[in-house]
């Protein structure tokens, strides 16, 4: 098979992937860009900011601060305190990536890394090439802009108790994918577990419940993964892969 | 340039460096077998933070939040596509809480 036929075949399988992504990715963003608009700003920079942003979190944190009227620093520090998680799953897709991909590459696919590509990616069986990151990110990259503009322009178009029944999707989807993989890795399932047990404690004891949703993520995961690194480390590359 | 656009750059480039950063500068595979470790351990350590308690606040009701989250977990269970599992927790979120206003 010749490098072409290759590319466009790993493409392909990426973009199916990414598929049930963008259909989780929809709704969110339909309330990201309903909110924007309300908010004052507006539809085209809002789908602009989806288009440029890419990621959920962040930008309702920074497109709450932009309507208050907060200043670039403020916005700044809150926005990249929300995304340090992403400065993990980048670490840790390095070491998953084919190793001799040129840094042109690698920050192209940096850029479509979010928390549904990047656990989808993870749990892939070997080395991913650049194409298959493409192919994998194409769809959510559009369903997120997508819709952002159906919220950003027309505003009502879905029934609310649909709207909130959607919000479920991309939780659900972190469910399909994690729990096949702790049926089969003890290693899986205790980092999981311990990843759910730390973020609860951060989100529920009262003394500590007022840190920002994306410091308990990075809090949870580099505890949960210490805790796996440490009672079940990998010795073979062979391993690495098949956790 | 507006106020606005001003803050949006600066957000976007907030965004892009954490994920750009770690993959162009750390070209080699990383030798310590904990840190090795430790990032094949990240996805399900994410996965795990991010699904719970959020999953209890998704859908704005705690008990059809609660629906979802049980129909989700059997669906996976049995290996079901991701598609799958999506669809029947929201189908099920929204046919509890149609349910509900009926009753």
């Amino acid at each position: 098979m010749d490098n072409k036929t290759d590319s466009r075949m790993e493409f392909n399988r990426g973009f199916r992937k990414g598929l049930p992504i963008a259909l989780g990715y929809i709704p969110v963003a339909f309330t990201f860009g309903l909110l924007a608009v309300q908010g004052g700003l507006s539809p085209l920079l809002a789908v602009f900011i989806s288009m440029s942003n890419l990621t959920s979190a962040g930008q309702f944190a920074g497109v709450n601060l932009i309507i208050a009227q907060a200043n670039l620093l403020e916005i700044a520090l809150t926005t990249f305190v929300i995304n340090i998680r992403y400065f993990l799953m980048s670490l840790s897709l390095s070491q998953k990536i084919k190793s001799h991909m040129p840094a042109a590459l690698r920050s192209v696919m940096a850029f479509g890394i979010t928390d549904e590509t990047f656990t989808v990616a993870s749990l892939e069986e070997g080395e991913i090439s650049f194409s298959f990151m493409l192919g994998l990110v194409c769809a959510p990259y559009f369903g997120w802009a997508l819709g952002t503009a159906l919220g950003a322009f027309i505003n009502s178009f879905l029934p609310s108790a649909l709207q909130n029944s959607m919000g479920i999707a991309l939780y659900a989807m972190f469910i399909a994918i994690v729990i096949p993989a702790a049926r089969t890795s003890k290693a899986a399932l205790v980092v999981a577990g311990t990843g759910i047990g730390i973020n609860s404690l951060l989100t529920w004891l009262p003394s500590i419940n007022n840190i920002s949703s994306g410091w308990r993520i990075t809090i949870s995961t580099v505890l949960a993964a210490s805790l796996g690194a440490l009672l079940f480390p990998k010795d073979s590359e062979e391993q690495c892969r098949n956790i | 340039m507006s106020e606005h656009l001003k803050a949006v750059l600066v957000m976007a480039a907030v965004t892009y460096l954490p994920r750009m950063l770690p993959m162009v500068l750390v070209k080699s595979k990383i030798k310590s077998k904990f840190i090795k470790s430790f990032l094949a351990y990240v996805p399900y350590a994410v996965l795990g933070a991010m699904i719970f308690p959020g999953i209890l606040y998704s859908t704005g009701k705690l008990v059809s939040a609660v629906v979802g989250f049980a129909v989700a977990v059997f669906l996976a269970f049995f290996n079901k596509k991701l598609v799958t599992v999506a669809l029947g927790a929201i189908f099920s979120v929204y046919l509890w809480e149609t349910i509900q206003v009926l009753l």
